[in-house]
């Protein structure tokens, strides 16, 4: 004990209030710059706020890859999903021409768009994969409209920070904080590999977001929200994926 | 792994695809065909949370443990091994003495031989970043901005098999290496662990040696 003088105990003291005054400051900045997770409380909190963070500033602009028309998965697995609701079923049978997509929130004009509406603007197309958090994964072709232009269209407000989608299954819902959602690659995806989305893929209308894994990429959306403040929405983490106890940030 | 114990090589690989392995164990989701009559309940949420947490600790403590080895010379003066150590010789008498289980003497307590420098050499500066670099390469965010990452290595499911096989390998390392402490005296190890003191001082220990 002899070596662990008095100065050695004061250095340490020192060094540790620093750390904790730096943490401080580290975590005013990253409220300020938007790099924390709505789900960043409990004790995974600080690895799930390390995570977003990093990678918020890594990969900001950056593309997800695209791959040739070659590399087209030819078994694309369509993960199981709830038995389809009445609501859904009823405009299945329509051939989902009463499909609506709503988007609300802090837009300057409010709006209700039609599948044909959606399909009226320029497709577009993207060749990218689909990884599911289980490990599986597949490649394709997704065609829609990026997310940014209907926003454009709507057009989101200065103080917007998240855009938060529903889908008609009951309580499934995500959000995605305004990188992710004015991302080229984001978008409100209606057809796949050259024909409509398949009913198992998400169709009539997915919001496919390459950057993060699987559950992100809600299916069958018909809501869209745009907001400063996620503490509104169901227990205010973000996304339903949270309480179901998954991450609300799943680009890892 | 356990919601979808399967593995492939290259880009994709899912349920309808061919795989290059499967792991003989039940999974978490009921679509995966592994052949059992049941599916184990669904533990991806909180583990993924834990696991990205850890990982985090594993780079965190590794930079710093780096920066330190570097800046006190760790790595030259205590891992690498001498040249006169790297001959089959004495690689093959050590060899046997593992083998043999025989117990450190007192003197060997205060430094490590050639096998044990080159595997914990092998750990720290092949495995440890091999585990990272495969864990990284499964991300779809990071190999956006770092493409390379995942391109070297064959594609997003060849890394996740590799990151598999690594650790494993850290796995067994670990085993591995707490029985061998075991057998070295547990509580000795554990205190010259713990504290950085051997149960001898050194200047005693270096005049038993020569």
């Amino acid at each position: 004990m002899s070596e662990l003088s008095r100065r050695k105990l004061i250095a340490t003291g020192i060094t540790a209030a620093a750390g904790v005054a730096g943490l401080g400051v580290a975590a005013r900045l990253a409220e300020k710059y938007g790099l924390i997770p709505p789900d960043h409380g409990g004790i995974y909190g600080l690895g799930e706020t390390l995570t977003y963070a990093s990678q918020r500033l890594l990969t900001r602009h950056s593309l997800a890859r695209e791959f040739s028309r070659s590399q087209i998965s030819k078994s694309p697995f369509a993960n199981e999903v709830e038995p389809p609701t009445d609501e859904f079923r009823r405009l299945q049978a329509g051939g989902f021409a009463d499909w609506r997509l709503s988007v609300s929130g802090m837009v300057a004009r409010p709006a209700s768009f039609s599948l044909d509406q959606l399909k009226g603007n320029p497709s577009h197309t993207q060749i990218t994969m689909l990884q599911c958090e289980e490990g599986w994964s597949y490649i394709a072709e997704w065609i829609g409209v990026p997310l940014s232009q209907v926003l454009d269209v709507v057009g989101v407000l200065p103080q917007a920070r998240y855009v938060v989608y529903f889908s008609i299954e009951p309580d499934t819902w995500e959000s995605i904080d305004m990188a992710d959602a004015l991302h080229p690659q984001t978008f409100l995806t209606y057809g796949m590999n050259g024909d409509d989305l398949p009913v198992g893929h998400g169709g009539p209308l997915r919001l496919r977001l390459p950057r993060q894994v699987g559950y992100k990429s809600v299916k069958f959306i018909t809501h869209l929200t745009v907001t400063d403040n996620l503490k509104g929405f169901g227990k205010g983490l973000g996304s339903s994926a949270p309480e179901a106890g998954y991450a609300w940030y799943a680009g890892i | 792994m356990i919601s979808h114990p399967r593995f492939y090589w290259g880009e994709t690989g899912n349920d309808l695809t061919p795989t290059l392995f499967k792991l003989p164990i039940p999974a978490s989701r009921h679509l995966v065909p592994t052949g059992y009559a049941y599916v184990l309940p669904d533990q991806n949420g909180w583990s993924r949370y834990l696991h990205f947490q850890a990982a985090w600790v594993v780079v965190l403590t590794g930079l710093l443990y780096i920066i330190f080895g570097l800046v006190t010379s760790h790595f030259r003066k205590n891992l690498f091994p001498a040249k006169a150590d790297l001959s089959w010789r004495s690689f093959a008498n050590e060899v046997v003495s593992h083998l043999r289980l025989q117990r450190p003497s007192e003197a060997e307590a205060w430094s490590y031989n050639a096998l044990q420098r080159l595997s914990y050499l092998f750990v720290i500066f092949v495995l440890f970043p091999f585990v990272i670099w495969t864990g990284l390469a499964m991300s779809p965010a990071f190999v956006s901005a770092v493409p390379a990452a995942v391109n070297v290595l064959g594609g997003q499911q060849s890394a996740r098999t590799l990151h598999f096989f690594v650790s494993l390998a850290l796995v067994l390392f670990l085993l591995v290496h707490v029985g061998m402490v075991w057998l070295a005296g547990f509580r000795g190890r554990m205190r010259a662990m713990i504290t950085g003191r051997a149960g001898i001082p050194r200047v005693a220990a270096m005049v038993e040696r020569t």
